[in-house]
């Protein structure tokens, strides 16, 4: 038996609004979350502009135990705990049991667990004292960092799992939380991602030549997503988090219900067909989509948005043209289209909750946000889209389908189809 | 540096690794860093490496492995100050 799959919590830590109603303001009214960052010029990087969540970490202290708290140095981690529990709590479920959670499990995905953690360690074991390290070292170096912490502060019982999949992280955590439930095998998945760009993976970026160069003059302007003058990606940071839950068990309790998730899948190119590390093959992404929308037993005809990939590369316009031909529309008959990485630049493995959550604040509240950098749209996307499916202000209409994407280095690809909440199905 | 003066002192080392700030108020020589403080087992090497820091001393490991109590962490801590 299908279980249907319904999104009741949302917990949103974006370099444009912390917390999900200061999001949905920044969303709504295309606020920029990109930042100069003056380290960056130092160090002598390409791009000098970042997405940076104004994060209070003493505030943690109220999500976290004292005896937890001291000794936790992960950015990263510290993110993925406030998205966390904020969307538990958001819910309507408390943090305190005496008993593990059994019907309840946790896909919460990073890239790396944290460098700088990382670097603690090597530094202090090339000078010889790695006796000085203590004990909390490991569980912030170990990928599975953000899901223990997590799971442990809420008591989660069923699949407790930190995935990793490049930038299809948060969208891919999302998919397994959905699937564990939609097969009966949980009731409740708390699912996210976090991302803390530190100066090594930034430098790491930055030195593919893939990074937004050309406005660190004017880091609002830095992300240009399906702009002509798109240069590069802007690589930020930040954390979401959405609770997942089986209709049923939601209708009982009687949980505020923001959207269902009516489908999803996730797949790889093969790194074929023109697939590499670091490039997609068509027909994988082709083949995801297609996927995704079957699951939802709908027709490619009722996607009323697509929330893209869409970082601000030359692969912008390829994106497109497989959003084109995996949904056969095209010119008058493409849906409304948009890359909230035009307003907080690309947060990596945290990209994928982050704008997932922005999908389920559009489908809640009836509206498809703007892409910003947009005044001179690349003309052979236009020509793809046509000239109205790209808002450069909100738009609120009725929006009951959004499919939202994610494409990640490794040639791996996930499709999520949100859908507004109808009792009947 | 006597006895009561080093318990004193260790109260500020267990500070952060117990939740049972009323507990460490009141601590005796006798008190247990596991069963009475709930200190998590995991974090005695962290209390060791602070107190290290703290008193300039090296606690070895067959000394580290007698700290159960609060007695017996003054009678490693004052054994390496004297040596």
């Amino acid at each position: 038996m299908r279980h249907r799959v319904v999104v009741t919590g949302l917990g949103v830590i974006s370099p444009n609004g912390v917390g999900v109603p200061a999001f949905l303001h920044a969303i709504q009214n295309g606020v920029s979350g990109i930042r100069f960052i003056p380290q960056y010029e130092e160090l002598k990087f390409n791009c000098q502009v970042s997405g940076v969540p104004e994060f209070d970490w003493n505030q943690l202290r109220n999500y976290l135990p004292e005896v937890i708290f001291h000794g936790l140095k992960s950015l990263g981690i510290g993110y993925a705990v406030k998205a966390a529990l904020d969307a538990w709590a958001d819910a309507g479920f408390t943090v305190e049991t005496d008993q593990p959670l059994w019907d309840a499990g946790c896909v919460f995905g990073s890239s790396v667990a944290d460098t700088d953690v990382i670097k603690n360690s090597i530094v202090r074991v090339d000078a010889k004292e790695s006796k000085k390290l203590g004990s909390r070292v490991v569980e912030q170096i170990m990928n599975s960092g953000v899901s223990a912490y997590v799971s442990g502060r809420l008591g989660l019982g069923n699949r407790v799992i930190s995935n990793s999949a490049a930038c299809a992280t948060g969208t891919q955590a999302i998919v397994m939380g959905y699937e564990y439930i939609k097969n009966g095998s949980a009731k409740r998945m708390l699912v996210g991602s976090s991302e803390h760009v530190d100066p090594y993976i930034f430098g790491s970026f930055d030195s593919m030549r893939i990074l937004s160069r050309k406005f660190n003059d004017h880091p609002e302007q830095a992300s240009r997503p399906m702009s002509a003058s798109a240069c590069g990606f802007v690589p930020g940071s930040g954390a979401a988090a959405l609770v997942l839950e089986d209709l049923d068990f939601a209708i009982e309790r009687k949980a505020t219900i923001y959207a269902e998730i009516t489908g999803g899948a996730t797949n790889s190119g093969g790194q074929r067909c023109g697939g590499t590390m670091t490039a997609p093959n068509s027909g994988g992404i082709i083949r995801c989509i297609k996927d995704a929308v079957a699951d939802a037993n709908i027709s490619t005809g009722s996607i009323d948005l697509i929330a893209g990939h869409l970082t601000a590369t030359a692969a912008d316009k390829l994106e497109i043209q497989n959003w084109s031909e995996a949904l056969g529309r095209k010119g008058e008959d493409f849906p409304m289209v948009n890359s909230l990485k035009s307003m907080i630049g690309h947060c990596l493995s945290a990209a994928g909750s982050i704008e997932a959550v922005a999908a389920v604040l559009e489908i809640s509240n009836q509206f498809a946000h703007p892409n910003i950098n947009i005044e001179d749209p690349d003309p052979e996307i236009v020509a793809m889209t046509g000239p109205e499916s790209i808002p450069s202000k909100m738009i609120q209409k009725e929006i009951n389908h959004i499919a939202k994407a994610n494409f990640g280095f490794g040639d791996v690809n996930t499709c999520l189809i949100f859908s507004k909440y109808n009792q009947h199905g | 540096m006597d006895r009561q003066e080093i318990l004193e002192e260790l109260k500020k080392v267990l500070f952060p690794y117990t939740e049972n700030k009323e507990a460490l108020a009141g601590i005796t020589e006798e008190t247990n860093l596991l069963k009475d403080l709930k200190v998590n087992s995991a974090n005695l090497v962290d209390i060791i490496i602070d107190a290290e820091s703290k008193y300039n001393i090296e606690i070895d490991f067959d000394s580290s492995e007698k700290m159960f109590t609060v007695g017996n962490c003054i009678d490693v801590i004052e054994e390496k100050l004297k040596s």
